[in-house]
């Protein structure tokens, strides 16, 4: 019979071993976090902490409320601006960019990917907050301030360190990874089925609307989810120009607070047992949120790729 | 107006909304890289390179120790995440190949990349610098690390995999044991994929600010002991960006600009090694 190699056997230890790393790193993460957390967790318990809008280091009372809602609100408008961009961005360059500009424009886009963090957040502290709010906050308030209803999204005064000026460099953030995911969806719809719509004499924007983008709508959704779960994580581009406030506010105008800019500002700064637990309940609420997200854009993209094999 | 001319005015309509579309893309990218280019090399300086910061408040000083911490970190991170990368990324695609665990490792890895980093900062903080009671440049390296692990693997995966298995059936019939054909057939032929890979990584991690926060934190003081909370520039960029004087905003826009070229540099190269190697993709 053959005999197995004992270096080859040594070998395939050591790389399964590294590769047994990363659920290790995952399970270890869990496992830091939930033990870290469990004094809050025991304190304020689950449905309390997520509901209260309290976070007073002075009274020891914490909730999540506030973080979350900043959060959820400026993650979902940095989609509301990312993805009809990301998406017109594909479609540019897999069917109305000429040839030879097709790999330079989507190298550029993927560059704005490439770029830390920390320079969107300077950037958007030193560059556009100051032009948010001398023009852009202004203008939007005069155009639709005075409606009933979406006015008070608008209301206050225009200091550019807002809600707003961050779900804006949350959004060009974001816009890469949706577009590169949707233009690779984009691109596995087979060319004979876009040719018999062509034939038909639909115009190209038929073929888009009729053909491509029903066949690559998993891969589409699965580059949405992965953009949103990038957001939710994003720290240091937003810390700059969210203003770390600990209130739900109505307007896009006002400063708010995600958990990840809680936790930068917050972490090396708390001094009681409570309030560090806390800090670490909101970190391992962002962590399982960010999980179940991701995993859930892992499932789509696999699936649009899954379903038209090239 | 015809049905057919409708038809061809939503047609140009449309397709005009796609080409703003990437105009309004490409208007960010080429705002923010001017804004870092021109407000950097207008900061920019030999003193930045070699003198340590001044006092807060005092003209002149530089980022000596930022700069050194960097590298440092860095250095350390790729000496911990590469290699267990690239074995674990070994494993999936050879040993493993095509089982469930396998499959399983690499998903979760795929998802590990895009994890916040700033929880990896948390976890770091609770296994390396809360048992020691100091912030550390290990800690620091360690947290990228944990970041490069993933990337790192999920390349060499896909790299490995796209060797021909009748390449190392060749190798194979000569009586080489599996790692012999790893090491000296496969790597061999996914050399310049890996060694992508493996830039992609670093352009990753150089970027990273918020693990180094609660890590490696910030040291206002040249040291290249890593046991020692280090200086890194871009938490040093938080530290200036937010603060009152002039100067260290300029000093901040500089190791900005430094960042990003050093980024920007690594990416195009690792992509043009890829569609150089293995064409349109």
């Amino acid at each position: 019979m053959y005999k197995r190699d004992p270096i080859d056997k040594a070998f395939s230890t050591v790389t399964a071993v590294a590769s047994i790393s990363v659920p290790l790193l995952i399970i270890g993460i869990l496992y830091v976090l939930f033990s870290h957390s469990s004094l809050a967790i025991e304190r304020f318990g689950i449905i309390g902490f997520l509901v209260s809008a309290d976070w007073n280091p002075v009274r020891e009372s914490f909730g999540a409320a506030a973080s979350l809602y900043g959060t959820v609100l400026t993650t979902f408008l940095a989609l509301l601006i990312a993805i009809p961009v990301a998406l017109g961005i594909a479609i540019f360059i897999t069917e109305v960019a000429p040839n030879f500009l097709k790999r330079p424009i989507g190298a550029a886009i993927e560059l704005l990917a490439a770029i830390p963090s920390i320079i969107y957040g300077m950037w958007g502290l030193f560059t556009l907050a100051p032009i948010m709010a001398d023009y852009i906050e202004p203008t939007l308030q005069d155009a639709v301030g005075g409606l009933p209803i979406i006015g008070i999204l608008f209301e206050g005064t225009p200091m550019g360190i807002d809600i707003l000026t961050a779900s804006l460099i949350l959004s060009i953030m974001i816009i890469p990874f949706t577009a590169s995911i949707s233009r690779d969806a984009f691109n596995l719809t087979p060319a004979v089925i876009k040719e018999s719509a062509y034939g038909l004499g639909a115009t190209k924007w038929e073929v888009i609307k009729s053909v491509v983008l029903p066949y690559s709508k998993l891969g589409i959704f699965g580059g949405i989810v992965l953009s949103l779960g990038r957001a939710l994580g994003e720290t240091m581009a937003i810390a700059f120009v969210l203003g770390n406030n600990h209130q739900i506010t109505t307007s896009l105008f006002d400063a708010a607070s995600t958990i990840t800019v809680t936790l930068a500002n917050e972490f090396t700064e708390a001094d009681t047992d409570i309030y560090y637990s806390s800090l670490f309940y909101l970190a391992l609420i962002l962590f399982i949120l960010s999980f179940i997200t991701l995993a859930i854009a892992k499932y789509f993209i696999v699936r649009g790729e899954r379903n038209y094999p090239r | 107006m015809s049905r057919d001319k409708i038809r061809r005015f939503e047609n140009s309509i449309a397709l005009s909304l796609c080409t703003l579309a990437t105009f309004f893309g490409l208007f960010w990218l080429i705002f923010i890289l001017g804004d870092v280019i021109v407000n950097g090399i207008g900061a920019l300086n030999l003193g930045l390179f070699v003198n340590d910061p001044a006092p807060p408040g005092v003209e002149g000083g530089g980022l000596r120790n930022a700069f050194v911490g960097h590298l440092m970190i860095t250095f350390f991170a790729t000496l911990i995440g590469v290699p267990i990368g690239l074995l674990g990324g070994t494993f999936l695609a050879e040993y493993a190949r095509g089982s469930r665990s396998a499959r399983i490792i690499s998903v979760l890895s795929d998802i590990m990349v895009s994890v916040p980093s700033i929880v990896i900062g948390t976890f770091v903080y609770v296994i390396l610098v809360k048992p020691v009671g100091h912030f550390s440049g290990w800690a620091g390296a360690v947290a990228l690390a944990f970041i490069m692990i993933p990337v790192v693997l999920r390349t060499t995966e896909d790299m490995l995999t796209l060797i021909p298995w009748s390449l190392r059936e060749a190798a194979f019939a000569l009586g080489a044991p599996y790692y012999k054909v790893i090491v000296k057939v496969v790597y061999r032929g996914a050399a310049a994929g890996i060694f992508t890979g493996v830039l992609l990584s670093i352009a990753r991690v150089v970027g990273e600010t918020a693990p180094l926060l609660f890590t490696s934190f910030n040291n206002a003081f040249f040291s290249v002991n890593m046991n020692e909370p280090v200086s890194s520039l871009t938490v040093t960029i938080f530290q200036y960006a937010m603060g009152p004087y002039e100067n260290w905003h300029a000093q901040a826009w500089a190791a900005s600009f430094i960042i990003t070229i050093v980024i920007l540099a690594l990416t195009i190269v690792g992509r043009s090694i890829i569609s150089w190697r293995y064409g349109k993709r």
